[in-house]
């Protein structure tokens, strides 16, 4: 054998790779959060900073102890749990305990992702299982609510976010109050508009404000610019499906519109509902995770309306004020379903014939 | 779809956009390459029955005269690529590293060259029948890589019938420019073949389609294009893989060859332009086909080209032409980077099937080598760029579990035909059309056993 026999590779065609790859999409998407997480900071201080970064600690451990229980070689180099702890952390209220929060980022790991088998092959979001797990076991701490751009947050906590575990988060009353907020009802746009319509606070609240964020909500969901930044950037890269958000987005605007224009004095404007709570969010960063939407066009487009629709009907005819996350699960859970009736006719396949089976 | 009717250009969807790589080469013409010591005529360049050797041992023979005859219908006959004298009939190493029967010659340094065999022909005067046998004795195959015998592809079954020819002038492999280059030197003999096959299969009209990218070569085609003939020549979009048979009828005629059936079931025929050009050149002179273009290309070789040279040449002898760096060389690949096969070995001939010889290097594998494989995360890229419209995501898990059945009955496994473009886009590197090559390997095997 020659030197040279022996440095000639072997390989089967194709001998090129286009150059995108699933470490650099799981980065860019992360690359595209960061100016959400930046303001989520900017509007809700030291505690923000600290829940994103529990979070992401909480997933990128649990991924690690996870591939070392399942003796496979580790995945922390893909970013896709760094990708899930931050998504989680941004859907959060302000003051959320931390240790919850790390719980979250346990729950969303182990069970939204490595009991399935790990990356590719988990049903639901994993992020939104651990908010779903979250909301269950903590419902009084996921709906406290915190008002964005208070004085101090950026040197003091807001105090249930140190709480201990298992024992009562203090309240938030005083530290807002000491803040110079009177009259602080801890509620969201959502729950404005779902529990005191028409009211004067419901009537404060502008598209602007939604837009640009000075609103209360959970850490990532409040500014529906950043977010649409962010998932622009990704579309450009092609790194996500617009068919996603637009479909999402336009399932929701729809039917909020015919909504809105059956009774104006009962429900919110199409724009109210387009951009508060966790819609912008939702559609940007959550539906378009890929493992758990269809490959098939049609069936995307299908799965992001159906998502948008049962987005508003929660919202609106729901018991909850936000339906984001439930809508998103269940477009997760339909997902096998839908990719299963729309698989693409093949060239040259004949009309009438049905796949069996 | 839209947007490429509004340009005027045809094509199908899907498909992928690779780099082109063809700017060392295209702008070249084609240079005829010195005769190799010696060469080596494998008995079997085509699909189909070997072909039965007529020479012996130490026998004399004159570039062009038959050395080997048609083992059946499909099979062709072999032709002396040079004046020389036959060093043995036996086993020589072949592209799949394998040992086959071959002739090999050693050309006469002081020969002329000259070919004696052949005595005009008018191709207006022979029949249907007489025009395929005529194709046959010219030993040519598809020259665009698949090296089908030709004359059966013009053998109709019974109750069949073609009214389109298609010629492929698409050349949408990158590095490759063998087509382009015939297209622009030889159009005269494109067209006499595009005859040729024409009145053998009795169509009405002949469609020559190129990509965008080779706008001389439109050029040139339009400009030459016999008067008072069914003749058209149309531009398609540049995109992989526009050139495949199904694709281009896709395109231009807009039919679909039905799910494993032949072009000839929507009455279409395509050719490849150089199977055409050496048709209209030899036919008429009843000549053998004994040497092709091929592109020989990539950062391996310093002298990158467009080299018509004798069949039979040792790779060896055509890279050492052609500046062979030697050091660093990773892969030699026999055509296309998207479909061509990577040899073990420079110790093989160009036979009649090789389109192009690109040499890579280390730093010119661009993201093949040391290139993570993840989990299929169903991003569905590869989805939207299967041209045949198949789920090779599907595909690829059900490949990984061993579902080979599924895979064959549920989504259609067998339509894959290994353009490549999911392995091409997969950002998780997964090796789907390997993967494929083994489930339809497989799935054959069972068939044939059950």
């Amino acid at each position: 054998m020659s030197a040279e026999s022996r440095t000639i590779e072997l390989r089967s065609s194709p001998h090129i790779r286009a150059g995108l790859s699933t470490d650099a999409i799981m980065l860019n998407v992360v690359y595209a959060l960061v100016p959400v997480c930046l303001f989520a900071v900017a509007a809700f201080g030291l505690s923000a900073a600290l829940m994103l970064a529990v979070a992401a600690g909480s997933c990128l451990l649990t991924e690690r102890l996870m591939c070392r229980m399942g003796r496979q070689p580790s995945t922390l180099g893909d970013y896709s749990a760094l990708v899930t702890g931050l998504l989680l952390g941004l859907t959060l209220p302000p003051g959320f305990p931390l240790w919850m929060t790390a719980l979250g980022g346990f729950v969303s790991i182990a069970l939204g992702k490595a009991l399935f088998g790990g990356l590719g092959h988990n049903v639901f979001n994993p992020a939104l299982v651990g908010r779903a797990f979250l909301q269950a076991a903590f419902p009084a701490a996921i709906t406290e609510w915190t008002p964005a751009f208070i004085t101090g947050r950026l040197t003091t906590c807001i105090p249930s976010t140190l709480a201990f575990p298992f024992m009562k988060a203090p309240s938030i009353d005083a530290y807002v109050a000491n803040a110079g907020i009177d009259g602080w009802s801890g509620a969201t746009p959502l729950m404005i508009m779902k529990f005191r319509f028409g009211s004067e606070a419901f009537d404060a609240i502008t598209t602007q404000g939604l837009f640009l964020g000075s609103v209360a909500g959970s850490l990532g969901e409040t500014c529906a610019l950043l977010i649409l930044i962010g998932g622009a950037y990704l579309i450009a890269r092609r790194m996500m499906d617009w068919r996603i958000p637009v479909g999402m987005l336009g399932g929701a605007f729809a039917l909020s519109s015919v909504f809105y224009l059956m009774d104006t004095s009962r429900y919110p404007t199409p724009f109210f509902m387009l951009f508060s709570g966790g819609l912008m969010l939702g559609a940007v960063f959550m539906a378009t995770d890929m493992v758990t939407s269809p490959t098939t066009t049609a069936g995307t487009w299908v799965y992001s309306i159906v998502i948008g629709l049962f987005t508003v009907i929660i919202r609106l005819k729901g018991g909850l004020p936000e339906g984001v996350m439930y809508a998103i699960l269940l477009g997760n859970a339909l997902t096998p379903l839908i990719n299963n009736v729309t698989q693409p006719r093949i060239y040259g396949a004949k009309r009438e014939t049905k796949a069996e089976g | 779809m839209l947007l490429s009717s509004l340009r005027g250009n045809k094509t199908f969807s899907h498909g992928i956009h690779p780099p082109e790589n063809k700017e060392a080469t295209e702008g070249q013409s084609i240079r005829r390459l010195p005769f190799a010591p010696v060469l080596i005529v494998p008995l079997s360049q085509h699909t189909g029955a070997p072909a039965k050797p007529i020479v012996r041992a130490g026998q004399e023979v004159v570039r062009g005269e038959p050395i080997a005859e048609a083992a059946g219908f499909v099979s062709v006959p072999m032709h002396a690529p040079a004046t020389g004298v036959v060093e043995r009939v036996g086993l020589a190493r072949d592209a799949r590293g394998d040992m086959s029967p071959a002739i090999v010659i050693r050309p006469y340094p002081a020969a002329s060259q000259h070919i004696l065999y052949g005595a005009e022909v008018d191709i207006e005067s022979l029949s249907r029948e007489e025009l395929i046998r005529a194709v046959q004795a010219t030993g040519v195959v598809g020259l665009g890589g698949a090296a089908f015998p030709t004359h059966v592809k013009l053998s109709l079954p019974e109750g069949k019938s073609v009214d389109t020819i298609i010629v492929n002038g698409c050349e949408c492999e990158p590095y490759l420019t063998t087509d382009h280059r015939v297209m622009i030197e030889t159009p005269e003999d494109i067209y006499k073949g595009a005859r040729i096959v024409m009145r053998a299969m009795g169509a009405q009209r002949v469609i020559v389609a190129v990509e965008t990218n080779k706008p001389d070569a439109a050029e040139r085609l339009c400009a030459s294009l016999p008067t008072g003939q069914p003749f058209s020549v149309e531009v398609c979009e540049t995109k992989y893989p526009q050139g495949a048979e199904k694709m281009l009828i896709k395109a231009l005629v807009n039919r679909e060859v039905p799910s494993g059936g032949l072009p000839l079931d929507v009455g279409t025929a395509v050719f490849n332009v150089a199977t055409l050009a050496q048709i209209g050149n030899l036919l008429p002179k009843r000549q053998g086909l004994i040497e092709r273009v091929v592109t020989v290309t990539g950062p391996g070789v310093r002298k990158p080209g467009n080299y018509l040279m004798a069949l039979g040449t040792p790779l060896r002898f055509v890279l050492n032409e052609c500046g062979y760096r030697g050091d660093n060389v990773t892969q030699i690949i026999l055509g296309g980077p998207m479909m061509g096969t990577a040899v073990a070995s420079p110790d093989i001939p160009v036979t009649k099937g090789v389109t192009g010889i690109l040499v890579l290097t280390k730093e010119d594998l661009p993201g093949v080598d040391g290139r993570k494989v993840y989990a299929c995360i169903r991003c569905g890229t590869c989805v939207r760029s299967c041209p045949m419209h198949l789920n090779p995501s599907e595909l690829g898990l059900l490949a990984r579990k061993r579902e080979y059945a599924e895979m064959v009955d549920r989504y259609h496994l067998m339509d894959c035909f290994e353009c490549g473009c999911c392995s091409y886009v997969c950002p998780s590197n997964i090796p789907l059309v390997q993967y494929f090559r083994i489930a339809k390997a497989v799935s054959r095997k069972r068939k044939a056993n059950a």
